[in-house]
């Protein structure tokens, strides 16, 4: 009874980067980290094998949300904060669509947090890329629920008095099954981590530190400069120690009282070192709280679990509800009940 | 020997007491047996917002209401004949609405001196001569319940459970009904899951019938014959059921699969329940994290293809606005159900009331006309879920749909519809990719449904303005204006398809009652008793209450007056003086009950007689 066009898939061994450019003009400032991400997404997605029509991007509003507008694909720039909630209606019809979610720091986190901790729980096999520039762009210049204590901006002229959110921290909380986190100049490694999402079961997120060059300039350049980056960029991988810097000679330990320190890997040796475990959730927020500029700041996946997605366990439910019941039509429905005859 | 019975055209009952002493059942077991007896009928639950409010306060009483008849019924009936008090309170919260002469039964063991305070009595008022305008049965349903059901084995706090069905049974005595519904209905309710109360309820229930045969208290009982009911198949319904119903109907109609994002809240409920039942359909229900969620994940569902619906009460609405204007930008199918609460705020949760229609006309941001369609009874939710669902694909639009709260609790006999005398909805998805313009129109204007997965149609929607044709980000000043108007022109388009207004009474005449929604009986009862008088005054309900019929304007001038009934102050009539500057007369009421028929009666004939 589905009206679904059965059309033939496109080949998506064919695709490329062009496939997936529309022909609107890009209108970030130049400069900005939105390029990239832009970019790398683009470079990826042919590399998935998943047929052209088969995506759909979803975002809300803010200079991220125009993401869709340049993205060849199906798509919806909704409203404010809730493209995580469109997207779940996306994907818990048509569970074999691949959705993505593109979010900001102010949509995701302010007006859409909500949404977004919902979506995470839930874990509807959305893929939701989160950029972070620690600041309103689109409204020009206001402080955002990830700007530091103190930020000085056109609604804090006295510097802003909310704590942050941790977002990392904040996606652990609510049960995220795969989470992560890319910088925006990173490009081989943000190609590396969208795949990674691509290819998780449940809902993945991705934080991705993006530099907003009119408003929040350098807000993430400890970590992008050629020169300080490698003391401060500490990369995950599972199973592997954690070490940094520019020889790689520093790396993480525990102390008695599970606090992490940073150590000289000389100094303890590499088996003193603490091993990354992506199915960890103690060590996946121990990770998170690795906060500039007392710790390096880790980037890589710091958690991925399965974890049977909502999607998949929604369809399941309504195929076995059919054979439980096969052959109904709605005038069954209709007379089950007490039904007499009136002559 | 039985006693004998009177013969009475139309009885109207009321069982109330505590909101956990079961009222609404023991009316709905009263309702379903009415029903089969071949009375025409119509149900009033009444019921308060607590789930269970300080036993024996005013403000937990539960009422539930039945008006059954020998000839056609519209309302619940204005005046109960008979009232069931379980308690002082309920006594206190309904006697007002007992007509003189009226029967009144009390459970006298509720009457002790904690539930007389708390129901704010200084003196029993069946013993110190308060009641002597009515026929009071004092029974002592409590012990008598106990003393029947003793040899079960249920402890006392159980035991005093089936106190309802000794009522229930007491009553069906008094109107010589057939119990076998109610007995087969504990059997399959009760007796697989707990066997002792089966038993006791049964027990409960033989002992009230019998207790009316056999004691002096009541000379005779009374018999309330079949009404000339259109030979057919019925069962019996209520709003929220029938307007499920018409959607998995609606779904079926137009191949698409049914999505239901929605978030709990009263009186609307009820609907995303039924709905999550069927999945063995292919319903697909998603109770999202909060209104607004709800209706965006229905937003999605439309992108996607499916048959999206979303469904609320008034509060919801309020948070629902901005997506619903996403949803008309984005001319995206979408069947938005407001079942309509007592209001501002959180208002009266569980009462009726028609003060959204303002808000669902209006209540967005920036120029966005939407179809609004109403339903006028229980069973006519059904219909109007599908005319909704044939606007909203045919022109590619978010469409509201209002109940309100009367008509979701409600029940009447539904003649059983034939799904196959219902005309097919075509759903034609956008397939072919040569020169697709994802905002070109049909002659409806609406624009192509192009749904995710269909190679080559990939496209971009958004709240942005969009530019004519191409639906690409426009910030034109003249293509705004264009857009505004061609969305407008869209929904304004919806009135070629509403079939002739029909008119109840003369085509002409001196008044006419113009309502919609749950009004509809009250005023159908009053106008049919003003045409009993010879007088020419007629009815029309409207079901669609954006666009307006196109004849609505020359229907209104063929009448001396036009009075409109609503249950808010004066919704309808603010926009009919807008749109026809019309000379009308507004009547209103907000106090979270319907319309009684006397009160519609008497504007009739003030306006016959000049007086308004």
């Amino acid at each position: 009874m589905s009206k679904y066009p059965n059309l033939p898939a496109t080949d998506a061994a064919a695709l490329t980067r062009k496939d997936f450019a529309t022909d609107q003009d890009v209108r970030w400032c130049p400069g900005c980290g939105d390029y990239s991400i832009l970019a790398q997404v683009q470079r990826t997605l042919p590399t998935l094998g998943i047929p052209r029509e088969d995506y759909v991007f979803i975002s809300g509003i803010g200079c991220s949300s125009r993401f869709p507008y340049y993205m060849d694909t199906y798509g919806m720039h909704s409203i404010h904060g809730r493209a995580p909630a469109v997207a779940s209606g996306v994907k818990a019809l048509r569970p074999e669509l691949n959705v993505w979610v593109i979010t900001g720091d102010g949509d995701a986190l302010s007006i859409g947090g909500n949404h977004l901790i919902h979506a995470l729980r839930r874990n509807i096999g959305l893929k939701i890329i989160l950029f972070n520039n620690r600041i309103y762009g689109l409204t020009k210049g206001q402080y955002s629920p990830t700007s530091e204590v103190g930020k000085r901006t056109k609604s804090t002229p006295m510097g802003s008095l909310d704590y942050p959110f941790n977002p990392i921290s904040l996606m652990l909380g609510a049960e995220a099954t795969f989470v992560a986190r890319a910088l925006d100049i990173d490009a081989k490694h943000l190609q590396e981590m969208v795949t990674r999402m691509a290819a998780h079961e449940g809902t993945a997120i991705l934080e991705i530190y993006q530099n907003c060059n009119i408003f929040n300039d350098g807000a993430f350049a400890y970590l992008t400069d050629r020169q300080t980056r490698p003391q401060h960029e500490l990369k995950l991988e599972h199973g592997k120690p954690l070490r940094f810097g520019p020889k790689n000679e520093k790396g993480i330990v525990l102390d008695r009282q599970m606090r992490p320190q940073v150590v000289e890997v000389e100094a303890v040796g590499e088996d003193a070192l603490l091993v990354h475990d992506e199915t960890n959730p103690t060590l996946s927020y121990l990770l998170s709280q690795l906060v500039h500029p007392d710790f390096p700041t880790p980037v890589g996946v710091f958690r991925s679990i399965e974890r049977p997605s909502y999607d998949a366990m929604f369809t399941a439910q309504i195929e076995d509800a059919k054979k439980r019941k096969p052959g109904k039509t709605v005038q069954d429905l209709i007379e089950d009940a007490h039904v007499w005859t009136v002559e | 020997m039985a006693k004998a019975h009177e013969i009475l055209d139309a009885v109207t009952i009321r069982f109330a007491g505590d909101s956990g002493d079961g009222m609404q059942l023991t009316g709905n077991q009263f309702t379903q047996t009415s029903a089969l007896a071949g009375n025409d009928l119509a149900t009033f639950p009444d019921f308060p917002a607590e789930i269970r409010a300080p036993a024996g306060s005013l403000a937990g009483v539960s009422g539930f209401q039945l008006n059954f008849s020998s000839h056609e019924v519209f309302t619940h009936g204005d005046t109960p004949d008979v009232l069931v008090a379980m308690n002082p309170a309920a006594l206190k919260v309904n006697l007002e609405d007992l007509r003189p002469g009226g029967i009144l039964i009390a459970n006298i063991q509720a009457f002790g001196d904690k539930n007389l305070e708390r129901a704010g009595y200084l003196e029993n008022p069946l013993e110190d001569g308060s009641l002597s305008a009515y026929r009071v049965y004092p029974v002592d349903i409590t012990t008598m319940t106990l003393n029947a059901i003793a040899g079960v084995g249920l402890n006392q706090r159980s035991a005093v459970r089936s106190k309802n069905f000794f009522a229930l049974g007491l009553v069906y005595w008094l109107f010589n009904r057939d119990m076998q519904h109610t007995v087969a209905w504990i059997e399959s309710h009760f007796r697989q899951r707990d066997p002792l109360v089966a038993d006791a309820n049964l027990q409960a229930l033989n002992a009230g019938y019998n207790y009316g045969e056999t004691a002096e208290l009541f000379t005779h009982s009374y018999m309330v014959k079949k009404a000339p009911i259109a030979p057919g198949r019925y069962r019996n319904i209520t709003g929220n059921d029938a307007m499920a119903l018409g959607l998995v109907a609606a779904a079926e109609l137009s191949g698409l699969e049914l999505f239901l994002g929605s978030y709990p809240i009263t009186p609307a409920s009820d609907i995303l329940h039924f709905l999550s039942k069927q999945k063995h359909l292919g319903v697909k229900t998603f109770q999202a994290e909060d209104e607004i969620a709800a209706v965006a994940s229905a937003i999605g569902a439309a992108f996607a293809g499916g048959l999206a619906v979303t469904t609320t009460s008034g509060p919801g609405i309020a948070l629902k606005g901005e997506a619903m204007g996403l949803a008309m930008m984005l001319e995206l199918p979408l069947i938005v159900i407001n079942v309509q609460r007592g209001g501002p705020s959180t208002g009266l949760p569980t009462k009726t009331e028609q003060s959204d229609l303002l808000q669902v006309l209006f209540g967005r941001n920036g120029e966005c006309p939407l179809p609004v369609v109403a339903a006028s009874g229980p069973g006519d939710c059904f219909d109007t879920a599908i005319e909704a669902a044939r606007i909203a694909v045919r022109h590619m639009v978010p469409v509201v749909v209002l109940s309100d709260g009367y008509l979701a609790n409600g029940a009447e006999p539904w003649r059983v519809p034939d799904m196959s005398t219902y005309a097919p909805i075509p759903v034609e998805f956008e397939t072919n990719a040569e020169d697709f313009q994802p905002y070109r129109r049909d002659e409806n204007l609406a624009r192509p449904w192009a749904i995710p997965g269909t190679p080559g149609l990939e496209h971009r929607v958004g709240g942005l303005e969009k530019q004519d044709v191409t639906g690409n980000v426009s910030y034109d000043p003249a293509n705004h204006e264009h857009m505004c108007r061609l969305r407008a022109a869209k929904v304004a388009k919806v009135a070629d398809h509403i079939p002739p207004t029909a008119i109840f009474g003369p085509d002409e005449g001196d008044v006419l009652v113009l309502g919609w929604g749950g009004t509809f009986g009250a005023i159908r009862a009053a106008v049919d008793h003003a045409h009993a008088q010879g007088k020419a005054v007629s009815h029309v309900h409207l079901r669609h209450l954006n666009p307006f019929p196109n004849d609505l304007e020359a229907i209104m001038k063929r009448f001396r007056r036009v009075l409109v009934p609503e249950l808010n102050l004066g919704q309808l009539a603010f926009v009919l003086r807008g749109r026809y500057l019309a000379d009308l007369v507004s009547y209103t009421k907000l106090q979270g009950k319907p319309f009684r028929e006397a009160e519609l009666a008497q504007q009739i004939d003030a306006l016959l007689e000049g007086e308004r």
